[in-house]
């Protein structure tokens, strides 16, 4: 197989380390594996393919996804994920569970554990609160780093399971994953949350002492803006929830801490596509420079040849065999087999010098190539020849 | 507006619809709101600034590329609906700015998609509209309908008062008959799955779907049945390649057979989406300026809109 290496190879520079993606999924020491990277990479996929491996070598894993589309319903043969782990059936050695993320359900949760029965009634009846949880996007980012948290206390707790793989939510940009318990934290120490909650607090006119004349206008301006009722109801909301806002700053740091840990590990993902790769190249950099463990780049779907023929002698030999009069045997099949070469030779020298410009521009980051597959992988079977592709089995 | 999954190449198909528009002499507002300088990329252009930035002219017309930051579009929005003067500096000591543009992301995308009804509806010194077409590079299919409904929701939230007004004003823009949403697809399953979704999803809430832009199709090149390594063999000896290469062409030829009937049944679903479909061709990554002008004359504009008076 005409791969990558020989490229590089060739131009002298030195070839990135190899992704040992089994080394990884055996460490017991590895607790949380984060698979992020942009849309449309196959991130889901990956993290489900990484987590069936993990768990037929004996571990017992959990897979956490995030995706409205409901893709690892589909890869892992579910009709329904809802928020708690469910077993996988089918499953050859170990225990893996999967649970797609009720963010809803997961904000829910939240409010609970941290108030009392009757004020957490009162919050989810406000109507800001039903937008914040339900409809808000980017919520999910803040519900991802608090599910992931739970999860990670019970496999402390408990021992349910020993390994969480998480797949990131499908954001703008997928910093947003990173980003999201640091700004949670910005807000909460912000003055915008004692303004918001002081009416309600304080009662009346009260609130005005409390804050003095800046408020007065900011105020004035707010309600001028989006009107008394939403105010209200914003005010009533985070006034309710000041008593658990404590508890969600502390766990969204805690989350980051985590995040940074020796037991995780981050997998970045990208497809052989420019924009694909930007994305990966951010994320790289930026994980570097937060010191968050980094295990590998998976380079997804990179097409690849069979024969060792350039695409330009391949055209050349179909057109001689079409001159041909009268039509040898086999020209007909031959000049097709031919043109399916020349594509597949061109995309495959596409993706060779995208993945070579990655390379290049990280050296040092350990990267696994995983072919292209012809149709999309939805059972176990699929993900499983995923696994070993990433383990670097040839098949 | 331009959807479609991650990796489908809207960012691509919403710059070449635009440098089509500008082709029939009209001057084109293209937007991005992602913040991930997608048009800068595109348009081999430093990053673009929050500001209107000439991109590209052609035939008469032009494009005008702007990248809409929901923090700088609220302090606008702020200032010019409201004449609230050092709104920005004000609301970022209060953290509200943190709060809009990130805490409660649905009102910023209220505020994006208030920016585009704003250069939608500006008029230019001579009265006539600033812009004859304004293309928006919007989230992808996954987060559409939440980007769009974001305003409704806002909306139902206010009841009333100025920004329960503008919200309206943006829906109804949004749902009217100059709005239509296009979606860039590849044939493969997912993609055409969340096409159909999103389609659907969008419909239900009333809007309205334009084109199905199918991109980088693969030509058909397999027929039906298996080919034989003996035959093709053959045929490799006559034209004076090695014989030993059949094996592994035929092992290309299978797994292209393959992705060709994967693509056959990806075009038969799509259909089901009831829209008009169009197809563009595979170039070679990544799409330059002059690559860009190949896309749309593809996209044939003429036969789609008329020809331009």
């Amino acid at each position: 197989m005409a791969g990558t290496a020989g490229v590089t190879a060739a131009r002298g520079r030195q070839l990135p380390p190899l992704f040992e993606v089994d080394a990884l999924l055996k460490d017991p020491e590895i607790k949380v594996i984060v698979t992020c990277g942009s849309g449309g990479v196959g991130k889901t996929t990956t993290a489900a393919a990484l987590a069936l491996r993990a768990a037929e070598q004996g571990r017992r894993v959990v897979v956490l996804t995030i995706d409205p589309a409901r893709r690892l319903a589909q890869s892992l043969g579910l009709v329904e994920l809802d928020n708690t782990p469910r077993p996988v059936a089918g499953i050859a050695n170990g225990a893996l569970l999967a649970m797609m993320l009720d963010m809803k359900r997961t904000f829910d949760e939240v409010v609970l554990a941290n108030t009392t029965r009757e004020k957490a009634e009162q919050i989810f009846a406000n109507p800001f609160y039903q937008s914040l949880s339900a409809s808000f996007a980017g919520t999910q980012e803040y519900m991802a780093m608090e599910k992931l948290s739970q999860l990670r206390g019970q496999l402390v707790e408990r021992g349910k399971w020993d390994l969480i793989v998480v797949d990131t939510p499908p954001s703008r940009s997928a910093l947003d994953f990173l980003d999201a318990p640091q700004r949670l934290g910005r807000f909460l120490d912000g003055r915008m949350i004692r303004m918001l909650s002081a009416p309600a607090r304080a009662g009346g006119k009260a609130y005005l002492k409390v804050v003095g004349a800046s408020f007065a206008l900011f105020s004035r301006v707010l309600n001028r803006i989006v009107g008394n009722e939403l105010l209200g109801n914003v005010s009533a909301f985070i006034a309710s929830l000041e008593t658990m806002f404590g508890g969600f700053r502390e766990r969204a740091e805690q989350t980051y801490r985590l995040l940074q840990a020796p037991g995780t590990a981050f997998v970045v993902i990208a497809s052989p596509e420019p924009d694909a790769l930007r994305e990966a190249s951010f994320f790289v950099e930026r994980l570097q420079a937060e010191r968050m463990p980094l295990a590998g780049v998976v380079l997804n779907r990179v097409r690849r040849v069979a024969v060792d023929l350039s695409a330009g002698r391949a055209l050349d030999a179909a057109e001689r065999l079409a001159a041909l009069e009268p039509a040898p045997a086999g020209a007909a099949l031959a000049q097709a087999a031919l043109q399916v070469h020349a594509e597949t030779a061109e995309a495959a020298r596409q993706d060779r010098s995208m993945v070579a410009r990655f390379a290049a521009a990280h050296p040092d980051v350990p990267e696994r190539q995983v072919p292209a597959l012809p149709t999309d992988v939805h059972d176990l079977a699929g993900l499983r020849l995923i696994g070993a592709a990433l383990a670097g089995e040839e098949p | 507006m331009v959807t479609g999954k991650g990796g489908t190449g809207k960012t691509t198909v919403a710059g070449a619809l635009a440098l089509a528009l500008a082709g029939r002499r009209q001057r084109v507002l293209l937007i991005e709101v992602e913040g991930r300088q997608g048009l800068a990329q595109l348009f081999d252009t430093p990053p673009l600034p929050y500001a209107e930035t000439r991109l590209a002219a052609t035939r008469g017309g032009e494009v005008v590329g702007l990248a809409v930051d929901a923090e700088a579009a609220m302090i606008e929005y702020l200032e010019l609906f409201y004449s609230i003067k050092r709104a920005g500096s004000m609301l970022r000591k209060m953290g509200a700015i943190d709060f809009a543009t990130t805490i409660a992301p649905g009102l910023r995308d209220v505020l994006l998609t208030g920016k585009v009804k704003e250069a939608v509806t500006r008029a230019g010194r001579d009265g006539r509209p600033a812009f004859d077409a304004v293309v928006l590079d919007a989230p992808p299919t996954g987060r559409i309908a939440q980007f769009l409904q974001a305003t409704q929701e806002v909306a139902g939230l206010t009841k009333m008062g100025p920004i329960h007004r503008q919200s309206i004003g943006v829906m109804e823009l949004l749902r009217s008959a100059r709005t239509a949403i296009h979606i860039v697809t590849l044939l493969e399953e997912m993609p055409v799955q969340e096409s159909l979704d999103a389609a659907a999803e969008l419909r239900r809430a009333g809007y309205r779907i334009g084109q199905v832009i199918v991109n980088r199709a693969r030509p058909e090149l397999v027929g039906a049945g298996a080919p034989k390594a003996a035959e093709v063999a053959e045929g490799l000896a006559a034209a004076g390649l090695s014989a030993d290469l059949a094996a592994g062409l035929v092992a290309e030829m299978i797994d292209y057979g393959t992705r060709q009937r994967v693509q056959a049944s990806a075009a038969a679903e799509l259909v089901t989406i009831d829209a008009a479909l169009r197809r563009l061709p595979e170039l070679a990554p990544p799409v330059d300026l002059g690559g860009l002008f190949e896309l749309a004359e593809a996209l044939e504009l003429d036969e789609w809109l008329g020809r331009p008076a």
